[in-house]
């Protein structure tokens, strides 16, 4: 692609964001916002999983650990809430670089059971110690207000998280550019022979397991801020398990397809239900015998966004990653 | 949790409650293992299968009258055919994909099945009256909970039933083959294909067992599992993700340590149970990477 046409391209996206909070409802502005909270920690995932090649199903376990930061420092402490958004990072960050030692020694299947282990574990440890985390009621956060008179709160939160986001997205491009993103891309082919070729394992996997923790650590601290209150039950397994898929959905090596997979992480949560309205009705206009389902039974989102994953997954093996790709394909040739 | 003056009595009740628990965990770690050695996938959904199946077994003993053994037995035949269909329809497309993509496949699935059990039966709990009275034994002057030993006898046997299949049927002779050498086997006439069907039938069966073999115990709800699958994993690890019989060891061991431990050291309590669980599994994945009773993968350059 030209460089011209990239950096239009990059243009356009930034206006777009800036410009969004202006033309949509205040409900619209706060899923956007929590988009760019799972952006940060999908941007982690890119730099683990889809460049590394280190599985984790675990990010929603560092996301806890920012989250807790937070409100351990604001709510207990006093602190100012945007100050312990860098702790929280900071934490997370040492935290899943630790975890990186021992992660060192799984490849695969079993790196995958450890972080899932580690995704459950550690809300039930936030559980048993209580005098720290509220145990299972959480600890409450002061609402977050706007320090610029003429923006919302809902507005001023969307412009600081997706200005968090950009700030995040050009530091990860920076940190897998040149001999380091090499050293990473070399451990994802083939470990052995990015050994041999003088690239340390020790230093890279634990370096990408803790910058990926690092930039859940900051998602998670204001996802906390976001939801007023932080509790175990803000970190269940599946949310994990939705990072996982939003990064596969926005094909897991690009950061800008990782935007992507932040707003089908949002959308699916809140939308998987009406996806299926049409459906239904094009089954019984083909008279299949098939009942009214009410998108608001429990469970019906779920089944909706398991096949919709599915889907996904045997349909666009690369993500939108890919499609952009196929895209640009296009626009070579055409330009 | 206040620590309790110790008895032994209430050791012994603490040891077979262990064991029951554990012999949950073996059967589910024994299902992952089996699928881990068909098709090279663990299936993460493993859990919310069974407890979807345990749902059927609920619906045929609360909504149609059957009595607990006949239900338990056509769900672990109608379990046999969910994970056989589900092997043909969903992983099969997915064959050659990467480990990566196959893991999403059986999240998808996890979430397909959670969905499908809170759609159909609703997302609250649900008595599961099992086959044993909590009624207890009395031996020795010690109370041994029937629920426990029941627990314990009908996995034992449904272990055996699995090892005798495998060790002397030809029809297990086949998938043996199959998952082991998957083209010689084609070659002579095997249908692998089926075979890993088959793999993921049983799989699903014994799944069913653990499920209502538990259900009675903390009754059935929509994530009943989804904390004994993590306990099911560090067992299967513990064993050597590969090994049958290592699975079934370390679930027990995994029940009966993370019981006692729980009872008798107050600082872990009920709550940090699991993190405990976890750290087995990395402390194991740390010295043992092929776990106790696995082989050891060498690595050729």
């Amino acid at each position: 692609m030209p460089i011209w046409l990239r950096v239009a391209g990059y243009a356009a996206l930034v206006a777009v964001i800036i410009a969004l909070p202006h033309f949509v409802g205040s409900f619209t502005i706060a899923e956007f916002t929590y988009a760019a909270v799972f952006a940060m920690a999908l941007f982690g995932l890119v730099i683990l999983t889809g460049i590394t090649g280190q599985i984790s199903l675990g990010q929603g376990g560092f996301m806890a650990i920012g989250a807790y930061t937070t409100a351990i420092l604001a709510t207990n402490h006093g602190w100012p809430q945007l100050l312990t958004v860098p702790v929280g990072g900071l934490v997370a960050g040492i935290a899943g670089f630790l975890f990186g030692f021992p992660a060192l020694r799984l490849a695969g299947v079993y790196l995958a059971l450890a972080t899932f282990a580690l995704a459950v574990i550690i809300p039930s440890v936030a559980t048993a110690f209580d005098h720290f985390t509220g145990g299972s009621s959480g600890i409450l956060l002061e609402l977050p207000t706007s320090p610029i008179g003429a923006l919302s709160v809902d507005m001023w939160l969307y412009y600081v998280t997706w200005g968090t986001a950009a700030v995040l997205f050009v530091a990860a491009l920076w940190f897998v550019h040149g001999k380091r993103g090499r050293a990473l891309r070399a451990i994802m082919e083939n470990e052995l022979a990015a050994t041999s070729s003088g690239v340390s394992l020790t230093h890279y996997k634990t370096l990408a397991f803790g910058v990926s923790a690092f930039y859940a650590g900051i998602a998670g601290s204001f996802y906390g801020i976001l939801s007023f209150i932080v509790t175990p039950g803000l970190f269940p397994i599946t949310l994990s398990i939705l990072l996982l898929a939003g990064l596969v959905v926005g094909g897991a090596r690009s950061f800008l397809g990782a935007i992507v997979g932040a707003i089908f992480v949002e959308f699916i949560q809140v939308y998987s239900g009406d996806v299926l309205g049409p459906v239904i009705n094009t089954a019984q206009k083909l008279g299949l015998p098939i009942g009214d389902v009410d998108k608001t039974t429990p469970g019906v989102p779920s089944v909706v966004y398991g096949v919709i994953l599915l889907l996904v997954l045997f349909l666009m093996p690369r993500g939108a990653a890919g499609l952009f790709s196929r895209i640009a394909g296009l626009t070579r040739r055409v330009v | 949790m206040l620590p309790l003056a110790f008895t032994w009595s209430d050791f012994f009740q603490q040891v077979v409650f262990g064991l029951a628990i554990g012999a949950v965990y073996a059967s589910l770690a024994l299902a992952i293992v089996l699928i881990y050695r068909t098709t090279h996938v663990v299936n993460f959904a493993q859990g919310e299968m069974a407890t979807f199946t345990t749902y059927i077994a609920w619906t045929l003993t609360a909504n149609h009258g059957w009595s607990f053994w006949p239900a338990f037995f056509a769900t672990i035949v109608i379990a046999f055919g969910l994970g056989a269909a589900t092997e043909r329809v969903i992983i099969r497309p997915f064959e050659r994909g990467d480990p990566l993509t196959l893991i999403l496949v059986t999240i998808a699935l996890f979430v397909i099945f959670n969905g499908l059990i809170q759609w159909i039966w609703g997302p609250e709990q649900k008595v599961f009256l099992g086959a044993f009275t909590p009624k207890p034994f009395d031996i020795g002057g010690v109370a041994i909970s029937r629920q426990d030993v029941g627990v314990i006898v009908v996995t034992l046997i449904t272990v055996t039933v699995l090892w005798l299949f495998f060790r002397f049927t030809k029809l297990g002779l086949a998938m043996r083959a199959a998952a082991i050498a998957p083209v010689a086997s084609r070659l002579m006439g095997v249908r692998v294909g089926w075979m890993y069907a088959a793999g993921w039938g049983f799989a699903a069966s014994l799944g069913a067992v653990s499920g209502m073999m538990v259900a009675p115990v903390v009754s059935l709800s929509p994530s009943m599992l989804q904390s004994v699958l993590v306990y099911a994993f560090a067992a299967a690890v513990l064993g050597g993700i590969e090994s049958p019989v290592g699975a079934v060891v370390g679930g027990l061991l995994l029940g009966l340590a993370t019981t006692l431990l729980g009872a008798y050291v107050s600082f872990i309590g009920v709550d940090l149970e699991l993190p405990v669980a976890f750290s087995v599994l990395i402390l194991v994945l740390l010295f043992r990477p092929a776990g106790l009773l696995g082989r050891q993968v060498l690595r050729r350059v």
